[in-house]
């Protein structure tokens, strides 16, 4: 009934090689794109802003970098966490080395030198593969924590070990620090994870990407039709920890404020960001956001219902949400390997015959 | 005999001691991935679950309390009565089978045919779930393990105090040695030549290998796959077990015990995944280098706290030389 393609002529290529090339999936675009830039930032409150909404962008931004690596290029990564506190570091000297500077720009670069960081640990990539490949990144993640608690240079030689972000603004709006308002974090999150969600979109649809699952589906037979595998494995690092420096630095710099590496960025962070694009479906950029916004909600649900109605104590909640969020998880992985977005294509499949299936 | 000399050698013999230990917990890695291609994260929370089953169990604490206070408003904690060791022990690997029976027939069963990502995540997730019911059924607090055979023969701790006097006379620097890890060794010992024996000798046994080595060869001749992956699960809560009452003895049952399945991977990678010898080995190489290093070079130059990472870098630089481990099979690609 609103969802095929009959009827929708293409005139132009430019028309023909658009991301949404249905009509419904286009103004359904649009309708998300409007209401998240033109209602939300004027209905936003400080609980919604950092109890979901912060959270659900910053993750989607490095659950899009993770799945580029894991569900585009096939190499299983486990050092997220690691990544992010090297964009959070560097965010955090950059903001505190060159004050005047756009945080726009801080932003960018510490997304840059995680990309740098995630190449070298990438290397190993050529000649490791699978599980081992995946234990292998996990020296990643030990070592970069221990290196940001080990060498006080990283935090400014400050006292706690901490590193705090200090008050930026951008167009003299305050963004950072306890005096940002909740729009305006909103709002620069907001902007990064459309540019993250659009650039990485393109990317998986052009060459890059095509390479990419060249190398996930068989990388031998794909070195032998003419992928560059050293190239492509890189390159997949390379973007991946861009988008995770990224998610890293707003994470620390808009979202927490002050951030300490071992509780902030430890493995548990790599797990979260791993299951969301299990959850939500390797290789989607859809996806990646389905399994982000999933595994935001899941923990404030519980909260609200186990805390707040039953007026249970907060460490039995606290035990039941992972007795939960673990059963979930194993549920879904039974129910539906291949995540939320699979859920959704089977759900358009259905919906393009509706009302009429046979 | 000079004095840096005699740290270092007891240095490294303290790593031969951890590295008894990282081996116990990557055997029972090796079992289930060799039998089913499972890489079972979940291994370092069954050795917390089965050593906090353990400890509730020898001291008579009423399952689920928190839990059942909470719904009911009651006061119960425990039925007042202490269980002795052995006892608790046999009850403990009785609940580790009924887990890994419950795990196959929920879990696994289901996932039969899927990728190796897919089952490794399932494992994380039951990982989470097993912390929250062991939380949740027997209480986060610290607590104390100890296995006592009868009054007064119990785990032994502390220095040894005939290591060190034989040392001190022969060497003149007494070697500080822990007990509990000499008898961890031995423990580790016996239980590697007994999973052995029972892999080379026993009809069981031989079905585990056949299915290691081709599922549906050992499918056609007769083997219940359903019955070797509920016995490989059980064996690896047996091994967790062992684990979490060597490691629970030495520094109390609490959540950071999950964590030496961390310890294990790098174990894995260098030993290869499918090996048990390479699991020993790679334990003990991995168990001395990471003591001699954080000894020689770490604290006196890095500032310390180097074995959280260095066992992961000495196994990922290993590994870009021999990608399949050391005992690893070879890996053979084709298009």
């Amino acid at each position: 009934m609103f969802y095929r393609e009959a009827g929708d002529f293409r005139t132009t290529y430019a028309e023909d090689q658009q991301t949404f090339p249905i009509k419904f999936d286009r103004y359904r675009y649009y309708l998300v794109l409007f209401i998240a830039i033109c209602l939300i930032p004027f209905v936003i409150n400080d609980y919604w802003a950092n109890s979901l909404l912060l959270p659900f962008l910053i993750y989607a931004i490095a659950a899009i970098g993770l799945n580029i690596l894991v569900g585009y290029c096939g190499q299983v990564s486990l050092g997220t966490g690691g990544f992010m506190a090297v964009g959070a570091y560097a965010c955090y000297k950059l903001m505190t080395a060159m004050p005047d500077v756009s945080m726009f720009i801080h932003v960018l670069l510490a997304g840059a030198i995680t990309a740098a960081v995630g190449v070298l640990f990438g290397l190993p990539s050529l000649r490791i593969k699978g599980f081992y490949l995946a234990v292998a990144t996990l020296a990643a993640q030990f070592f970069l924590v221990w290196l940001f608690n080990r060498f006080p240079w990283f935090y400014n030689y400050s006292a706690s070990g901490q590193i705090n972000a200090p008050e930026r603004d951008v167009f003299g709006i305050v963004i950072t620090g306890p005096n940002a308002e909740a729009w305006a974090t909103y709002a620069f999150c907001l902007i990064f994870t459309i540019f993250s969600a659009i650039v990485a979109r393109n990317l998986t649809r052009g060459s890059v990407g095509r390479k990419w699952m060249a190398i996930r589906d068989m990388d031998i037979a794909a070195e032998i039709i003419g992928v560059n595998p050293l190239r492509a494995k890189l390159t997949a690092f390379a973007v991946s920890s861009f988008f995770i420096g990224i998610s890293g630095a707003l994470f620390f710099s808009i979202y927490l404020g002050a951030v300490e590496v071992g509780e902030a960025f430890g493995i548990q962070k790599s797990f979260l960001v791993l299951f969301m694009i299990i959850i939500g479906g390797l290789g989607s950029i859809f996806g990646s956001f389905a399994g982000a916004a999933f595994l935001v909600l899941l923990p404030v649900l519980l909260k609200v219902v186990g805390v707040d109605w039953l007026g249970w104590p907060t460490d039995i909640v606290a035990h039941l949400q992972l007795v939960i969020v673990g059963a979930l998880i194993v549920l879904f992985l039974v129910a539906e390997p291949h995540g939320i977005a699979q859920l959704w294509r089977v759900a358009k499949e259905k919906l393009r015959l509706w009302p009429f299936p046979h | 005999m000079p004095e840096q000399l005699a740290y270092t050698i007891e240095v490294f013999l303290n790593g031969l001691m951890a590295g008894v230990l990282y081996a116990l917990v990557a055997l029972g890695f090796v079992l289930i991935y060799k039998a089913s291609g499972i890489f079972n994260y979940a291994q370092g929370v069954m050795a917390l679950f089965a050593a906090m089953t353990l400890v509730g169990i020898q001291n008579g604490q009423v399952p689920f309390a928190h839990l059942i206070n909470a719904i009911f408003g009651t006061d119960v904690h425990k039925f007042g009565w202490t269980v002795h060791s052995f006892l608790a022990i046999l009850l403990t690997v009785i609940v580790m089978i009924a887990l890994a029976w419950a795990v196959q027939k929920f879990v696994f069963k289901h996932l039969v045919g899927q990728e190796p990502i897919i089952l490794f995540m399932a494992t994380i997730g039951l990982a989470y779930f097993l912390e929250g019911v062991a939380d949740l059924m027997w209480g986060s607090e610290l607590k104390a393990l100890n296995v006592c055979a009868a009054d007064g023969v119990c785990l032994p701790q502390g220095l040894n105090l005939w290591i060190d006097e034989t040392t001190f006379n022969a060497f003149g620097y007494g070697f500080f040695i822990d007990n509990l890890d000499i008898v961890a060794s031995i423990v580790a010992a016996i239980l590697v030549i007994g999973l052995v024996m029972f892999a080379q000798y026993t009809k069981q046994g031989r079905a585990m290998r056949a299915v290691a080595d081709d599922h549906q060869a050992a499918l056609s001749v007769g083997v219940s796959l359903n019955f070797i992956w509920v016995l490989v699960w059980s064996l690896a809560g047996f091994v967790a077990l062992v684990a979490g009452i060597m490691w629970g003895a030495k520094s109390g049952v609490q959540f950071s015990l999950s964590l030496i399945a961390l310890k294990a991977l790098p174990v894995l990678m260098l030993g290869g995944f499918t090996s048990i010898p390479g699991a020993i080995v790679g334990g003990l190489i991995i168990g001395v280098g990471e003591k001699l290093f954080e000894f020689l070079i770490g604290a006196p130059y890095l500032g310390g706290a180097t074995e959280n990472w260095f066992a992961y870098m000495l196994a990922l630089l290993f590994l870009v030389f021999r990608p399949q481990g050391l005992f690893g099979e070879k890996i053979i690609e084709r298009v």
